[in-house]
């Protein structure tokens, strides 16, 4: 059984009615190269200052290439260069689809947006290298590299609501609903933590607007919100858009989608406190961030089973489709850390869990499980129809791929929880006398093992995407792999292969 | 635009009539589980704020039935802490270094904290068990000292720190940079630091060196360190003659130390530690296997 009776109108073949739109796809293949290069560069740090912590040497006794100086080069390429220009480029593709509209603003604001934001990522990668930062997690850049994104980012806005409000459709489609509450809401994150004033005119220092645990809080308030509405939000929007059309499926419940999206979007944006458990942040402020985390666990869970529920009827697909199985396996780990995420809020665990490893693995396994996979799905999705081919240049590698980066997701997650579990027990433990057990050090040095099994998870994970760039440069050169079942040798016009039941 | 209602044959699902590109959407109701375990975390938090410091107002917040926070259980583990201890620290307050040690349970006791208090403390510098590092920083688990090891020359070192320009009272000794000065010529300090390798029957001493370096060690060196390179720890001048070493033990490094000395600096912890702790501190480093 192949095409499923609902949902295959349009899908594959453009109906008449979306030929006549001449879609903006110049600014999409950008941003869709740009992902993958970025992709590469994030992985590569992240493994590189991985070994720096198992192998210290390798920070090279060189100011600009020490683990804190290349840490947030990671962190930043990782989030706002890689995912970000996923985010870009599904985003700009699925409005212009869903609404039947090209987009707002002409081909030069479109290329604007893509030229401003690379230069933002590279201004700020430089700068971090140089020792220029503002020394707030994922919100590093000073106060120059702040007002260029700005910029940028009106535009995006421009462009994308300016598109949906062009649209040709009745309605807006669930996918566009989360990429501007990610758009609006990273926004006012965005002008809101980087409150400050700069020293001099052509210096690049600046100091914070606020001081103490208040600039704690708009610190944390901004970082929760960086993870539910950049890494949450946003590629929940890629989510409803290329799982359905992957899958061939209806989206499984329209009721859902629309009490997890308003629940999601009320009760994250209070859930920052939780990052200041125990430090001199108010009990009552406290209570706040546990609290709405927990309540946070239902909403995130609604896209997880609007997500995978959408498969209902179509699960062979899963053993015959690589690129649909990275897309169901991200939606899995969405749904793996955004339960483990309400419980490391509750005070107690965070009391264990926090300032350990077990935070950096639940942070990866988001990241790497659930944003790269999303991301690995879509752009596999995007590659052939932006460049016009039929399929990729090779199924068998994107199972590679599969199996390769979520052997490396799986190493480095377990070695972080046992790291991270371990770490916290040995700083709390207590002799039979009293006092502390262990000294910092031993902890380190407990933790060795572990620190190696992440980093050769990250090779692994980086071999992964070294893969699918070669894939996706011999998609776009018109290259086909002669592998049986490829769809790409079936007949001309034919369905997607599938096995014989 | 086709707002229709269908039926999907695969689940007997209605659509809700919208399309997208393609995409519809099926008319699921919410799944029930989903919707009591969303209630779930609602009551837990509502409960959650009557127990719990939750509410705020203008100046104060509601502080929860339960009356309890993070400071109040913060004191209260301390003082749980000490009272398990309250017995055994009022002890070692009491007792002289000489008793502890002599006592097996406080001389235990003592030994565990101390431990503790090193690990937070000295670890960095002298690693983990007194191990030392190479660098400057000395070993304290074997029997050479540079500023004594019995109880009470250990107690002060702890208290008052080496060179700690913060403490009027701080350890000092300070070697004259020889070659720096322009004390020594540079074939002088090449001689003394043949002559200082044989104090301890090192292997590379070149013998003719050695006896020209020998009269200039008499003249320069044997006042601080001793006729035969034994150390004065009054002084807090290294023995030369145990082949111990705190900056390395080639002619080049010890020839280099002559003319341009390094001098180490260790903080002082009175004041930082309560007395207690340094008395722990004290009989830890005098267990650690060098104590005299």
């Amino acid at each position: 059984m192949t095409a499923s009776p609902v949902a295959v109108a349009g899908a594959g073949v453009d109906s008449p009615a979306q030929a006549r739109v001449a879609y903006n796809e110049e600014v999409v293949r950008l941003f869709t190269i740009a992902t993958v290069f970025w992709g590469v560069i994030a992985f590569a740090a992240g493994t590189f200052i991985a070994f720096q912590l198992a192998y210290p040497v390798l920070n090279l006794g060189l100011e600009w290439t020490t683990f804190g100086r290349l840490r947030p080069v990671h962190t930043s390429a990782a989030i706002f260069a890689f995912g970000g220009s996923a985010l870009f480029a599904t985003s700009l593709y699925v409005v212009q689809r869903t609404c039947k509209a090209t987009l707002f603003g002409g081909r030069y604001l479109a290329l604007f947006v893509f030229w401003g934001y690379q230069l933002f990522i590279v201004l700020a990668a430089s700068g971090y290298v140089l020792g220029i930062t503002q020394g707030r997690e994922y919100a590093e850049p000073e106060w120059y590299v702040d007002l260029w994104l700005t910029v940028v980012w009106v535009a995006y806005l421009v462009v994308f609501a300016g598109t949906i409000m062009r649209r040709k459709e009745p309605h807006i489609y669930v996918a566009n609903w989360f990429y501007l509450a990610f758009i609006l809401t990273i926004a006012v994150l965005h002008l809101g933590n980087n409150l400050a004033v700069p020293v001099s005119f052509f210096g690049a220092k600046s100091y914070s607007l606020f001081s103490g645990v208040q600039d704690a809080l708009t610190q944390w308030w901004y970082g929760h919100n960086a993870v539910g509405f950049f890494l949450t939000a946003g590629f929940l929007g890629i989510m409803y858009y290329f799982v359905p059309k992957r899958a061939e499926r209806p989206v499984y419940s329209y009721r859902l989608s629309i009490v997890h999206f308003w629940s999601l979007i009320f009760l994250y944006i209070w859930a920052g406190p939780h990052h200041l458990h125990y430090t001199a942040l108010p009990d009552w402020s406290q209570t706040l961030g546990m609290t709405f985390s927990l309540m946070l666990w239902m909403p995130s869970w609604g896209g997880m089973i609007n997500g995978i529920m959408t498969l209902s009827g179509a699960w062979d697909k899963l053993r015959t489709d690589p690129v649909l199985r990275f897309l169901v396996t991200s939606v899995g780990f969405y749904g793996m850390s955004t339960f483990e995420g309400p419980l490391m809020s509750i005070r107690q665990v965070n009391a264990l869990s926090h300032y350990t490893d077990w935070t950096v693995g639940h942070v990866h396994s988001g990241a790497l499980g659930w944003v790269a996979f999303v991301s690995f799905g879509a752009i596999y999705y995007l590659v052939p129809k932006l460049w016009k081919r039929r399929e990729l240049y090779s199924m068998k590698l994107v199972g590679y791929h599969f199996w390769i980066a979520t052997i490396g997701i799986v190493l480095y997650i377990t070695a972080m929880w046992v790291s991270g579990i371990m770490q916290g027990l040995m700083w709390r433990s207590y002799d039979e006398l009293g006092f502390l057990q262990f000294s910092f050090i031993e902890t380190v040095e407990a933790m060795h093992p572990f620190y190696v099994i992440r980093a050769l998870g990250g090779v692994l994970f980086l071999i992964g995407a070294l893969i699918m760039a070669y894939n996706l440069i011999r998609t776009i050169r018109g290259d086909v792999r002669r592998e049986a079942g490829h769809p790409a040798l079936a007949p001309a016009g034919g369905v997607r292969a599938q096995p014989a039941e | 635009m086709p707002t229709k209602v269908e039926k999907d044959a695969l689940t007997g699902r209605e659509t809700t009539g919208h399309e997208w590109d393609g995409i519809k959407e099926l008319n699921n109701p919410l799944p029930k589980w989903w919707v009591y375990v969303f209630y779930a975390t609602i009551a837990f938090s509502l409960v959650y704020f009557v127990l719990y410091p939750s509410i705020p107002w203008i100046n104060g917040y509601f502080p929860g039935i339960l009356g309890d926070n993070q400071r109040l259980t913060l004191e209260r583990q301390m003082q749980e802490g000490f009272e398990a201890q309250a017995g055994l620290r009022t002890a070692i307050n009491q007792a002289t270094l000489e008793e502890i040690v002599a006592d097996p349970q406080l001389l235990a006791f003592a030994v565990a904290g101390g431990r503790a208090a090193f690990a937070d403390n000295c670890v960095p510098c002298h690693g983990l068990g007194g191990a030392g590092q190479a660098g400057g920083y000395p070993v304290l688990a074997d029997d050479a000292w540079i500023w004594g090891g019995t109880l009470a020359a250990i107690s002060e070192t702890l208290h008052v720190g080496i060179r700690w320009e913060e403490e009027p009272l701080t350890r000092w000794a300070e070697m004259p940079a020889y070659g720096e000065l322009g004390i020594l010529t540079p074939e002088q300090i090449s001689d003394v630091a043949h002559y200082v390798l044989t104090l301890s029957g090192a292997d590379g001493a070149d013998a003719q060196a050695a006896a020209r370096g020998a009269e200039t060690y008499e003249w320069e060196c044997a006042a601080c360190h001793g006729a035969a390179g034994e150390g004065i720890q009054d002084l807090g001048a290294p023995a030369l003659s145990d082949a111990i070493w705190l900056y390395g033990g080639g002619h080049a490094a010890i020839a280099a130390q002559i003319a341009n000395p390094q001098h180490g600096v260790m903080p002082a912890w009175g004041g930082r530690l309560d007395d207690d702790t340094i008395k722990m501190l004290t009989v830890y480093v005098h267990a650690l296997g060098g104590g005299q």
